[in-house]
């Protein structure tokens, strides 16, 4: 491909993308007095980050074994209100030595 | 401390969580462009699924105005949750916000950045905006670049682990809050549901638009079942 349709590409990709961002963050200045639309906003990012977690984190590695163990270490520190980075690198590493394990076992 | 290194120090995780999964889409635009595609792809986008979707468009289809459309089309619906995720944020920014600050912050509304952001206590400042999304850019262009430039040096099993990283972050967002509020616990498990629902029963339905149609649903009911006191809004 030619680098100019590539530059295109990625222009295209990288303008909708920045205005889907841009224009309501900019453009919605008014404090909302609605309760119920104040407490869906106040939900949102909860809801969509549950639903790009399940089931997509089953098929993050590429095994379900290791998946499912990196996942159920996850929840248990999350649980007990673990760092953000301490679930999320405790989760690899489960993953890792459950992947190293299995190669190990089988 | 200065809002702008809190902002940065809470951007670590988001950083090192992004730094292993820019990673693996280094490895695969690798497979099609140079290093530097690679890079300038993440350095323009700072989002994971829509890049994804756009690099396959770039690796499959011929160049025409068709196939720039649907590589429009096709971020829009995978990026629309950003819109969304803007408004709601919106209501969170303290009086310096002015319209050039919104312009330049709003490049920075990723999933990740949004979350830790919009579970801050009160009211949240550009400049700490700024420290935020600075440290997560550096994690996630630079995680492309060494992922394009030397991915297949690592072995699978080390990439593949890396790849759970980003969704550890996720429950750790997630599972605290759902613990203390019966709403949120309510809107989690609303949302996970549906989203089992589209990926087995409408696969048909592209995971962009599933994860909309999961929040919006979810965030309702939660907001129509459970609504939120003020106190605990702002």
């Amino acid at each position: 491909m030619s680098t100019g349709n590539i530059a295109i590409y990625i222009l295209v990709m990288a303008g909708v993308t920045y205005l889907i961002r841009m224009l309501p963050f900019t453009l919605f200045r008014k404090e909302i007095q609605s309760q119920f639309f104040k407490s869906f906003l106040y939900y949102v990012p909860y809801a969509v980050l549950s639903a790009m977690t399940i089931p997509s984190i089953f098929y993050a590695t590429g095994n379900p074994i290791t998946a499912a163990a990196g996942t159920v270490t996850a929840v248990l520190l999350a649980y007990f209100r673990k760092p953000l980075i301490v679930v999320a690198l405790a989760a690899s590493a489960a993953a890792f030595v459950t992947d190293v394990a299995l190669q190990y076992l089988g | 401390m200065s809002p702008f290194l809190k902002g940065m120090r809470h951007g670590i995780p988001i950083a090192l969580g992004y730094l292993s999964v820019s990673f693996g889409f280094g490895i695969l635009a690798a497979k099609h462009f140079s290093t530097a595609v690679a890079t300038i792809i993440s350095a323009s986008n700072l989002t994971s699924a829509g890049q994804l979707a756009g690099l396959n468009i770039m690796a499959e289809c011929a160049p025409s105005i068709a196939s720039f459309l649907e590589m429009a089309l096709t971020q829009l619906i995978i990026n629309m949750r950003y819109g969304l995720m803007g408004i709601s944020l919106s209501q969170k920014l303290d009086g310096t916000f002015n319209t050039p600050r919104r312009m330049l912050t709003s490049f920075g509304i990723t999933d990740e950045i949004f979350a830790v952001a919009s579970s801050q206590e009160g009211k949240i400042t550009a400049r700490y905006l700024y420290g935020m999304i600075l440290i997560a850019f550096l994690g996630w262009t630079g995680g492309t670049f060494l992922g394009a430039s030397a991915g297949e040096i690592l072995p699978q099993s080390l990439t593949d682990a890396m790849g759970l990283a980003l969704y550890g972050m996720f429950l750790a967002i997630i599972i605290p809050p759902a613990r203390k509020s019966k709403g949120v616990l309510l809107v989690v498990i609303t949302a996970a549901a549906l989203s089992l629902v589209f990926k087995y029963l409408m696969p048909f339905i592209t995971s962009g638009f599933a994860v909309i149609l999961c929040a919006v649903a979810a965030a309702a009911l939660g907001a129509f079942l459970c609504p939120v006191r003020e106190e605990e809004n702002a």
